[in-house]
């Protein structure tokens, strides 16, 4: 009889202590869940602003401005371009 | 050594004595009314009263978390980013809280960019809330965040930024600071690009870290991205087209507007003067206002050719039926109707060719007006083309039955009516499409275009390119609006301004056209209002601005030539400038 007993009170003991354990594990993982969409988000965020100073930098005014200082480009004048028919 | 006796208390003789029988029970009832009472509060807790404990617990542990939406971005049709919201952030104080050192306030007055006196001003402003600042990008946030100043505190909020500028402002509109649209496509589309935040329920700890989701209330909604039929690189080159006419003739105002004619999408809309969207202090009306779409004006001669092919339709005329426009001038009732030069007898198309006054008005008087205003009506003028764009004019029409005839006949060269210059280029649509007229989409179109609606046989629609094109060419008004290498067609307008009902010496000169004109790709409309440097005809103002923007266009578009280009820059350069160019072609 006290044997019985003793084994069931080890089993509600160890059940308790399991269910502390996991429920520690829940909130831990939980808290790393956060962490990580949290994480995406700020990801997103610099992906917006990334794409937004791509954008910036890719200004066809800017663009314009680059090739026509620095790089000495120019439209061709007319009678300098030549159209390539596709031979059919 | 004396024996001890061993005692044993099993036979105590206090035991020996009975209690009285009352007593155990009395004891017995006592804890059973105690643990009654306890069974009963815990029903009383748990069971009747559950609902109150339950919220006052939550109250204490469980948090509703607001889950940010982002508004949508909007893109052009290739893609590119137009308009995207990023995170700032508001800095505000409790002024009752905010008891700061001069230092400290200098310190965060230089952090804010702000004035001193300023920030004590907005912080001895005596209310319980201030912002300090708001749309404070995240870096500076965080420098006055680690500050760690008393009372002052931050709030997440979106900021839009329009990397295009200026070349973008007036299709695009903007957001006010609570991220709302307030013009153009942001508030035209602001239900689509407005996401919904969401809401979450969850338990926090004692240091404020999530432990546990309990539900998700509403999840959380991002706006939709919205992909413009925008070009930005076409919306570039207008828009510079347009920057150098304002140089040039130094107008009012000016605005082009760019058409796919296949899809009937709007591939640019310009308007200048123009403005920096993501710096709005000192702007004016003027510069805010999309000319495209709000302002109705009297189109003059771009409106003949409706009428030239309205009365072909009718078998009225045909291309080579001489018109007798006389010596220039003509009374109609007590007004007199002038041509610019005299022309003499001349044939239909000439009449368009020429921008003859009279031979339209001649042409329009062989049609009702019941007629004239059932092609302005189909063509779309005084109806608005609802778009969703705020401000959209209508234009003006009025009714067939109130027309004098003097009115029918200034109406046939585009005086006495009024349209936007957008609803101008989508009636060109019906030259350039074979006669039909399609619905105009300012998002883009995939897939199959939409069928139109018929106005013109498609033979009167090619009978009017020739047309048109001989306007565009050699002999008509609008030379300079030639395109090396493809062949143009298109009607120019100068039309003298309405002020407080009478007619100034003020001018609106414009030029409508398409391109190529054996097999139309694009409509190009180009107005430009009060030019003021000397020149003041379409075909020296306008149309220029249409040869710039259709010849980049058309190239943009990989559209191929359909003219050779030799002989147009033999007819258009000096000899020697050609010779030049020949030498240096040999050297290639």
């Amino acid at each position: 009889m006290v044997r019985i007993d003793a084994v069931l009170v080890a089993l509600a003991v160890a059940s308790a202590l399991g269910v502390v354990a996991s429920q520690h594990q829940a909130r831990r993982l939980h808290g790393e869940y956060e962490r990580e969409q949290a994480r995406a988000q700020a990801l997103e965020v610099e992906w917006g602003q990334l794409q937004l100073e791509q954008s910036t930098w890719a200004t066809h005014g800017r663009i314009e401005k680059l090739a026509r200082d620095r790089l000495h480009m120019q439209l061709p004048p007319e009678g300098q371009v030549l159209v390539v028919e596709p031979q059919s | 050594m004396k024996k001890q006796r061993a005692v044993t208390f099993n036979h105590n003789p206090l035991l020996k004595r009975e209690l009285p029988a009352w007593r155990p029970r009395i004891i017995m009832l006592a804890l059973m009314g105690c643990s009654l009472a306890l069974v009963g509060r815990a029903l009383y807790l748990q069971g009747v009263n559950n609902d109150f404990l339950q919220a006052k617990g939550e109250s204490r542990y469980a948090r509703v978390l607001e889950v940010p939406a982002t508004r949508g971005r909007i893109t052009d049709r290739h893609g590119d980013i137009l308009a995207v919201s990023t995170p700032v952030r508001a800095v505000w104080a409790l002024p009752a809280d905010a008891r700061l050192e001069p230092a400290q306030v200098r310190e965060l007055a230089r952090l804010l960019e702000m004035n001193v006196g300023e920030l004590n001003a907005r912080l001895a402003a005596g209310r319980d809330f201030v912002y300090l600042k708001r749309q404070v990008p995240p870096e500076v946030a965080q420098a006055v965040a680690d500050l760690r100043l008393p009372g002052i505190h931050q709030e997440k909020e979106y900021r839009r930024y329009y990397p295009g500028g200026e070349v973008m402002a007036h299709i695009l509109g903007f957001t006010d600071l609570e991220d709302r649209g307030q013009e153009g496509i942001e508030l035209a589309f602001d239900k689509r690009l407005s996401g919904r935040a969401g809401a979450r329920r969850v338990i926090k700890d004692r240091r404020g870290q999530i432990v546990e989701d309990v539900e998700a209330i509403r999840p959380p909604r991002d706006g939709d991205e919205v992909a413009l039929s925008i070009d930005g690189k076409i919306q570039y080159l207008a828009w510079s087209a347009l920057r150098e006419a304002m140089e040039e003739h130094k107008p009012k105002a000016a605005a082009a507007v760019v058409l796919d004619v296949r899809t009937g999408e709007v591939l640019a809309l310009v308007n200048a003067p123009t403005f920096n969207p993501n710096n709005r202090a000192n702007l004016t009306g003027a510069q805010l206002r999309n000319r495209v779409f709000t302002d109705a004006f009297e189109p003059g001669s771009v409106m003949k050719p409706f009428i030239a092919a309205l009365a072909l339709e009718r078998g009225k005329v045909k291309l080579n039926t001489p018109i007798d426009t006389g010596n220039g001038r003509m009374t109609i009732g007590t007004a007199t109707i002038s041509d610019t030069k005299r022309h003499g007898v001349i044939t239909m198309a000439q009449v368009v060719q020429k921008s003859s006054n009279i031979g339209t008005v001649k042409m329009a008087q062989q049609l009702g007006a019941e007629e004239m205003w059932h092609l302005f009506d189909q063509l779309g003028f005084g109806t608005p083309l609802n778009l969703g764009f705020p401000g959209e004019t209508s234009g003006r029409l009025r009714p067939a039955k109130t027309w004098r005839p003097i009115e029918q006949a200034t109406m046939s060269y585009g005086h006495g009516i009024s349209t936007s210059l957008i609803q101008m280029a989508r009636a060109y649509l019906v030259f350039a499409r074979e006669g039909e007229l399609v619905p105009l989409s300012l998002t883009r179109v995939d897939g199959t275009p939409s069928s139109g609606r018929r106005v013109f046989s498609a033979d009167t629609a090619r009978q009017m390119r020739t047309v048109l094109a001989m306007a565009a060419g050699p002999g008509g008004t609008a030379i300079r609006a030639q395109v090396p290498g493809y062949t143009v067609a298109g009607k120019t307008g100068t039309a003298h301004k309405l002020e407080d009902g009478r007619y100034a010496r003020k001018y609106i000169s414009s030029f409508v056209g398409f391109a190529p004109a054996s097999d139309p790709r694009i409509v190009v409309a180009v107005m430009v209002d009060e030019p003021s440097a000397g020149q003041h005809y379409g075909g020296t103002v306008a149309a220029p601005v249409f040869s710039r923007i259709t010849e980049g266009t058309l190239r943009t578009l990989g559209v191929a030539p359909d003219m050779p280009l030799t002989p147009l820059q033999l007819a258009r350069r000096g000899g020697d400038e050609a010779a030049s160019e020949g030498s240096s072609r040999e050297s290639m």
